[in-house]
């Protein structure tokens, strides 16, 4: 249980962090921030790394779960690349 | 300590050392000059996550495999997609991080959870990650208009119902079956009724509210990747999931301020039946305007205000709107754009339009910088947006939308409307902004209005 307690901090802190990071963006980079944000969720293919191949069943899942993880890995960071390329100062 | 053990411990200095990279990758990309940087480095860091923990894989031909198709599709969406469809792209990435977490617990519900609270975050990831993915998918084919359902349907209700059932089945599933072990498989029931429930979720929420429903998705892939880290003790999922949650949750709350409306009104009540129907009928003339008409306007106007909406979006109007800019400017006239932080489907929708029409990003203004000097602005151009410049608003406290913050235009000297016909915007409040003695309706497609314009001004 003491794990999961010290994890639990972990947690605690980062949604902490993350709000004060992020709390005054601009307007503008509220897409870039979004998308940005959702390619980072695909972070779920570290967890789909380590999962248990047991069975047929486990192995099709990790599969599976390092293939959509992967898309959102890659498909988020470039997208959020490509959007903003586009944004300029005058 | 043996070799794994080693192994281990250095994983988790360098997962520290990827975290510091995600939270400093996240700061930056919340800035105009550093987002570049911010998302190359957040990138980084899941490269190294991603390198260091592959040392563990026990096939790695296979992963290797999976990661290559994954890739090899997820670039192909985002170097191909139009700008145009940026909104729907992000839903669908954001429903495959959510399918990922799915499945990590479904795997995890096989490992056979070794103690209780275990067994809630197999639950609690399943469902979440579950919610996540259908309802992304549902986002998707809203925001693509590829799935158009009413409201008011059968097939709304049917799933409306099967979202509170599935939350009601989840919290069973959680203490109820640890309990009393069930003669049948329910967990294969939590995953269907999962599916079905994030598709009741996002099924009854309309398109004005899209912005809202997709940064809060957005929150639940963090929140379900933090849980799948607690589940499977993984420190960097923790980390980088909560930024995640959190900026998705700042991001929902803007665009729930923006509409002066609670989330909770947002996803479950909706416009419709949240307050009693304004029934002023409006009085008064609508004046229409011709493009030659307008243009002898614009010409004379030394301060011209934008105010793009989802019409813009639709009509593709934006390279046409930032041409006529610049012609404006060439003509002396100072040009801004104003943007409600609620325009379009999606949070940011007109800023990405128009940055990739090459509109700098500094001439765009927030409705709190540009209302006060409104009084000074000669022509308020309104483009396909409707409930933002909407002044009941702030006129008429009985209007469904009162207390929303709005672009005030009908304060400047002149308002141009662009609109196809005169239906009422997505909140289905008429707007008086129409009838104003100052307001001139230009109707018809706002490409070929603004093509209009730009052409007499090239004459």
């Amino acid at each position: 249980m003491e794990i999961y307690i010290l994890l639990g901090f972990v947690l605690i802190l980062s949604i902490y962090l993350g709000l004060e990071l992020i709390s005054k963006v601009p307007s503008t980079l509220h897409t870039p921030l979004m998308s940005g944000a959702n390619a980072i969720s695909g972070i779920a293919l570290v967890g789909a790394l380590v999962l248990g191949s047991d069975t047929q069943l486990q192995q099709a899942l990790a599969f599976l779960a390092v293939m959509f993880a992967s898309i959102n890995v890659f498909g988020g960071y470039l997208v959020t690349n490509r959007m903003l390329k586009m944004f300029k100062k005058k | 300590m043996s070799f794994f053990e080693n192994i281990s411990s250095i994983q988790n200095i360098i997962y520290i050392f990827s975290s510091i990279l995600f939270i400093s990758g996240i700061k930056m990309l919340g800035k105009e000059d550093t987002a570049v940087r911010g998302n190359f480095l957040s990138a980084l860091a899941m490269f190294i996550a991603v390198s260091v923990t592959f040392v563990n894989v026990i096939n790695p031909l296979l992963v290797l495999i999976g990661i290559a198709i994954g890739a090899v599709i997820g670039s192909l969406i985002a170097l191909k997609v139009k700008m145009t469809s940026i909104p729907e792209m992000v839903a669908l990435f954001n429903g495959f991080g959510g399918l990922a977490t799915f499945f990590i617990a479904w795997s995890e519900f096989n490992s056979i959870p070794s103690n209780n609270f275990q067994y809630l975050l197999v639950m609690i990831t399943t469902y979440i990650g579950g919610v996540t993915f259908s309802g992304s998918v549902i986002a998707y084919g809203k925001l693509s208009e590829t799935l158009k359902v009413e409201k008011s349907s059968i097939v709304t209700k049917l799933f409306t119902t099967l979202f509170y059932i599935s939350i009601i089945y989840l919290l069973y599933s959680i203490v109820i079956t640890k309990i009393f072990t069930p003669g049948f498989d329910f967990y294969t029931i939590l995953l269907i009724l999962t599916l079905l429930g994030g598709v009741g979720f996002v099924i009854p929420i309309g398109g004005g509210d899209m912005p809202v429903v997709i940064s809060l998705l957005n929150s639940f892939s963090g929140i379900a990747a933090a849980f799948a880290g607690l589940l499977l003790l993984n420190n960097v999922l923790i980390v980088a999931g909560s930024l995640v949650g959190a900026s998705g949750l700042i991001l929902t709350i803007i665009m729930a301020k923006a509409m002066n409306r609670s989330i909770g009104n947002i996803l479950f009540v909706g416009y419709a039946s949240s307050s009693s129907v304004s029934k002023s009928e409006e009085t008064g003339e609508v004046k229409p305007i011709n493009v030659s008409d307008a243009y002898l306007i614009l010409e004379n106007a030394s301060s011209v205000l934008v105010i793009p909406g989802y019409g813009m979006a639709v009509a593709q109007a934006q390279h046409v709107v930032r041409e006529l800019g610049e012609l404006l400017e060439a003509n002396g006239t100072e040009v801004r754009y104003g943007i409600h932080p609620v325009a379009g489907r999606m949070p940011g929708h007109m800023n990405v339009l128009l940055a990739e029409a090459n509109v700098p990003y500094d001439v765009l203004v927030e409705p709190e910088d540009v209302n006060p000097s409104m009084d000074t602005v000669d022509v308020a151009v309104v483009i396909g947006a409707n409930d933002v410049v909407n002044p009941s608003a702030t006129e008429e406290p009985g209007s469904p939308i009162y207390g929303m913050p709005i672009i005030e235009v009908h304060n400047a000297r002149t308002v141009f409307v662009l609109k196809r016909s005169m239906s009422s915007g997505f909140a289905g409040v008429q707007n008086p902004l129409f009838f104003k003695e100052n307001t001139r309706m230009l109707f018809g497609d706002a490409k070929e209005s603004i093509g209009g314009l730009v052409t007499e001004f090239k004459e």
